[in-house]
């Protein structure tokens, strides 16, 4: 398959490598994971982890998921950086994107006669994907679940959505890039508003951190739905009318 | 030894589907291949008790890395001269039946 990516890049023009590089390729790689896989067995356990430490200090973090504590509370600035990568990701997505900025963001073709039966279906998917998401926002604070969970699931129904070839999505109008943001920017500022007084930044006080954690993660999930969708939307081009002007040249 | 025999399964199923979907010859399959790796690997954090990154992997992993593979797949297609087009549609309605797997 990947001779086939190559192809089309370089148009044909690359010669095949020859076997002598192959097989050096070869014993390189077999050599390197050989180490790997011995560096794995000869080297000592690692020790019991933090997993103790955290189970300890579950009562400070507001939540009673210990995933969603780590992720949100004790390392919460590793999860700020993540969705700070997702943006980036997204505003490279955004020059890709058609500059209409007088489309709304949800455009509805009317005129579209689709699959009755994917609108039908979609109709209830995307209300049940949308509960769903909810539902794992939610749960997030005492079981498995979460924002990107709960995000992913959101966008997963959007592409859909957008599959049935009904909805258009469009990324300029200050809408969509309100959605693209607010997720860093409520945790930015969440974060920042806790460095007033005495504690450091993104240190919540005790008695509000569920709270706050749940509202990072609301702004979270719909950022990261939107971001996703983004990235669908981005690649996905079928009506030349809709996207010709911001396709890239290639 | 049920247990036992599960896991087994699901080791050798996620080796044998990497493997072929990195010997695919046809992109597509590849990806088919690559979003069926995704669900296997779900079951394998459920069976590690890791829930969350099983939830993850199942809706990001296989659900969305699916469609965005997808949607990349069809920029290759469209690079091409249009001479698939009715085995475009076609592949497109595939395409959203492994997403709403």
């Amino acid at each position: 398959m990947f001779d086939r990516l190559v192809l089309h890049e370089t148009s044909g023009t690359k010669p095949a490598l020859k076997s002598s590089t192959k097989i050096a390729c070869g014993l390189a790689s077999f050599a390197l994971s050989g180490g790997l896989i011995a560096a794995l067995l000869l080297s000592e356990r690692a020790g019991p982890g933090l997993a103790a430490l955290t189970a300890s200090r579950m009562d400070e973090s507001g939540v009673e998921n210990p995933v969603t504590a780590v992720l949100l509370n004790f390392r919460s600035y590793d999860t700020l950086l993540e969705i700070a990568v997702l943006l980036i990701v997204a505003v490279a997505m955004l020059s890709m994107q058609p500059s209409a900025t007088n489309r709304s963001m949800v455009e509805v073709n009317h005129r579209h006669s689709g699959d009755p039966v994917l609108a039908g279906l979609l109709r209830w998917l995307v209300a049940l994907a949308t509960v769903l998401s909810g539902y794992l926002l939610w749960t997030g604070a005492y079981a498995p679940g979460g924002a990107f969970q709960a995000g992913s699931v959101i966008a997963g129904a959007c592409v859909a959505l957008k599959l049935s070839g009904r909805y258009h999505f469009f990324w300029h109008p200050l809408k969509a890039r309100l959605l693209l943001t607010i997720g860093l920017a409520v945790f930015v500022l969440v974060g920042g508003f806790c460095a007033t007084g005495d504690k450091r930044v993104l240190e919540y006080p005790l008695e509000y951190a569920g709270m706050l954690i749940l509202i990072i993660e609301l702004a979270a999930t719909v950022s990261i739905a939107a971001i996703l969708l983004l990235l669908f939307t981005g690649l996905q081009d079928d009506k030349p009318d809709a996207t010709q002007a911001g396709r890239p040249s290639t | 030894m049920l247990e036992l025999a599960i896991d087994l399964l699901l080791a050798a199923g996620a080796i044998t589907l990497a493997v072929l979907s990195l010997a695919a010859k046809k992109v597509f399959t590849a990806i088919v291949l690559y979003v069926s790796l995704g669900l296997l690997v779900t079951l394998i954090w459920a069976r590690l008790g890791a829930w969350d990154i099983a939830i993850a992997e199942a809706a990001i992993g296989a659900g969305l890395t699916g469609a965005l593979l997808l949607a990349a797949w069809r920029r290759l297609d469209d690079n091409r001269t249009a001479e698939e087009g009715v085995a475009d549609g076609k592949l497109k309605l595939d395409g959203e039946d492994s997403e709403h797997v």
